[in-house]
């Protein structure tokens, strides 16, 4: 059947940032689709020259406040990385404390607040726990659970002030990480039944063969070290990144466009490193992913929302087994000498690799940085799972169809803010 | 109270981290009750659901940074009765405000491979100088039972309850140690408004001046006992340049010290 259609959304909700879509169908066949970021440019890049390497955590925090620990987590450990130090014992296992923390509250806030309303037909979380007050509930209760962890361990939940370069600026008393546990165990109980709840959900039949990128670590569900890897034959250090990926500039977007050189768009994120790493997830995680009916690897998008209460498990899993080995640090911060050099890092924020590159000249002051945010490698992405995911549903009205496209988009948690920012979606059939 | 009374909540995004807006949805234990007594009618990072204005309380995050937002600021500002700033960025320009300093066609062309493509104004600034506004509410990021204690003011006609005074205030009250007369570590407190709960000297760090100058700082004072500490002109400069760069006594301050 041959459909001309138009289909216009001003702004695409439930994402953060700004940015909109632009879809043109003739003749049944897209014949242009563009995701248009136009969030205004920050320059975080710029500014960040001349200023102290010891200013890097706090500065690139705010690029975005719905994943702070993952700027901060990026830059110490590019800093580190220059200064040849190495974080290790209980200190390092703190810093993965507080990335569950993270981890814990962006995916809860993400899978109950923006998109199981898409899956359940409501406007917002508001909406939803008008008829589901006990779902929404348990949703806010595990959200703050998670930002107890940062609240503690980072001073605030956004942009917290206690991570730095060698450690931490205080660790505070026993008593309050054990005060954290109850409600941890709580979390743990109700991960499973969230697993369990996003599984029952209706998932539209859409694979595509992604390439995966994630970090990936011998010993563990990766967060903050490791080799890249992908399911396509990358294996690389992180400082050979800039070596394998490319960042373009297209005219419609005020965020950069990454590809991997030589083999184009690929995909970061929860699909992404429950496929690479599945293997390193804790037992209980392995379960409930059993029980939820998924395979080790999973190339639904739409399937990320069970992918992140997964993930959403293990991180309090994860926190729990850190906690329950408790043992204070002989002092928050170890020594190190600054010096010039290039230092590299990516960690796992919620939506994916962050890869941060720093030039720092002898007296520790940023000569150049270089930031690739997880939601500008996926851009590309996004927009090809759309030009697949429109042609089969043209029959579909023009509403129920623009709802799924910006489903489609949401199955990335794009983070807009990060990349730049403004998600409008404006569907064109002429 | 019935549904068609209940006063109508938006909130407007600019230049911005979110983190603001996401302030809000971090109010986990007051949003539901907080959402029968308000009716969120345009809030995108929430929800799908638009409702026309008027707008009895607009949330307005970010600064102003492109000729198109310039102008979308007097939209909003004609759909709203009450227009709240909240944050650094909405209400001194943030950490972006930092390109106000150099010319900014310079880090266009360090960051993007076309500057061609991007249309950016010089400065970026408070939503203050574009339009008026009718409260302001500081922090980077804001703090949020500051913003449930301004909304809950608000429907109940009285006066919000927000401290003019510094964190030094703050850290007394807490029983801290001055961190600056301890362990001469810079600390931007005595010049800089209350509202973190003295954050930072409590995990024994220096204040980094989150949210901005509190009436009537002494910032020529505290720059002079900084470099009796020891602090270089640059250290002033940058210290004074951070999420609150281009507020006016932050500024001076450290255009004061620039070599």
């Amino acid at each position: 059947m041959k459909t001309d259609k138009t289909i216009k959304v001003d702004y695409l909700a439930r994402v953060e940032g700004e940015g909109g879509l632009k879809i043109r169908i003739k003749n049944g066949k897209i014949a242009d689709l563009k995701l248009n970021i136009f969030e205004p440019p920050r320059y975080f890049e710029g500014f960040l020259r001349g200023r102290k390497y010891s200013e890097a955590p706090d500065i690139t925090a705010r690029i975005c406040g719905i994943c702070p620990v993952a700027y901060q987590m990026s830059s110490i450990h590019a800093m580190e990385a220059v200064f040849g130090l190495k974080v290790t014992g209980y200190m390092r296992e703190l810093r993965r404390l507080l990335y569950c923390g993270e981890w814990i509250e962006s995916h809860v806030l993400h899978a109950y607040m923006l998109h199981a309303p898409d899956f359940l037909g409501y406007q917002d979380a508001i909406q939803m726990a008008g008829d589901h007050p006990e779902i929404v509930k348990a949703g806010l209760r595990l959200k703050k659970i998670g930002n107890n962890i940062v609240n503690l361990l980072g001073g605030r939940e956004i942009h917290p002030i206690n991570a730095r370069i060698g450690g931490w600026y205080k660790i505070p008393a026993k008593k309050k990480f054990m005060d954290l546990l109850d409600d941890l165990k709580w979390a743990r109980d109700t991960a499973v039944d969230v697993v369990k709840f996003t599984s029952t959900l209706n998932f539209p039949d859409f694979e595509r063969d992604y390439e995966f990128v994630a970090l990936s670590h011998p010993d563990e569900y990766a967060l903050n070290e490791g080799r890249l890897i992908s399911n396509k034959g990358l294996d690389i250090a992180v400082d050979e990144y800039e070596d394998h990926f490319e960042e373009i500039h297209m005219s419609h977007s005020t965020s950069l466009h990454s590809k991997r050189k030589g083999n184009g768009a690929y995909h970061v994120g929860p699909l992404a490193r429950f496929t690479l790493n599945y293997d390193k997830l804790s037992p209980i995680a392995k379960q409930a992913a059993r029980d939820a009916g998924l395979g080790k690897e999973c190339y639904n998008p739409f399937k990320s929302i069970i992918i992140r209460a997964v993930e959403t498990l293990w991180a309090c899993d994860e926190a729990i087994r850190i906690l329950e080995m408790f043992e204070m640090p002989e002092k928050p911060c170890l020594d190190y000498d600054i010096c010039g050099g290039i230092g590299h890092a990516i960690t796992e924020a919620p939506r994916g690799s962050l890869y941060h590159r720093y030039r720092l000249d002898s007296r520790g002051y940023i000569r150049t940085t270089k930031i690739v945010p997880p939601t500008s490698q996926n851009l590309r992405t996004m927009e090809l799972d759309l030009h697949e995911f429109v042609p089969p549903r043209l029959d579909k009205s023009t509403k129920e169809l623009t709802w799924e496209c910006e489903q489609a988009i949401r199955n990335y948690d794009p983070c807009i803010s990060c990349s730049c920012h403004f998600l409008k979606l404006d569907l064109i059939n002429d | 109270m019935s549904r068609n009374i209940k006063p109508k909540l938006a909130v407007w995004k600019f230049a911005s981290c979110d983190g603001c807006q996401l302030s809000l949805l971090d109010c986990e234990d007051e949003l539901l009750a907080f959402a029968n007594v308000i009716q969120i009618a345009n809030f995108p990072e929430a929800s799908r659901a638009v409702i026309k204005g008027k707008y009895d309380i607009s949330l307005v995050e970010g600064s102003i940074t492109t000729s198109h937002d310039a102008e979308r600021i007097h939209k909003i500002r004609r759909q709203s009765k009450f227009l709240m700033t909240i944050g650094a960025c909405a209400t001194s320009g943030g950490i972006q405000a930092l390109r106000n300093f150099t010319d900014v066609s310079r880090f266009t062309s360090m960051v993007y491979a076309h500057p061609n493509y991007i249309s950016t104004l010089n400065k970026s600034t408070p939503i203050r100088d574009h339009v008026y506004v009718d409260f302001e509410l500081h922090g980077c990021p804001i703090n949020k039972y500051q913003l449930v204690e301004v909304c809950s003011a608000l429907l109940h006609g009285r006066k919000p309850v927000t401290p003019s005074y510094s964190v030094c205030m703050e850290c007394k009250r807490k029983g801290n140690v001055c961190v600056m007369v301890a362990h001469n570590t810079l600390c931007l407190g005595p010049v800089t408004h209350a509202g973190c709960d003295a954050l930072c000297p409590s995990y024994n760090r220096g204040c980094f001046g989150c949210f901005g100058p509190k009436e009537t700082p002494q910032t020529t004072s505290l720059a002079k006992k900084w470099k009796e500490l020891g602090a270089k002109n640059d250290d002033v400069v940058r210290a004074f340049r951070g999420f609150y760069a281009y507020a006016e006594p932050f500024r001076k301050e450290s255009e004061a010290h620039e070599d």
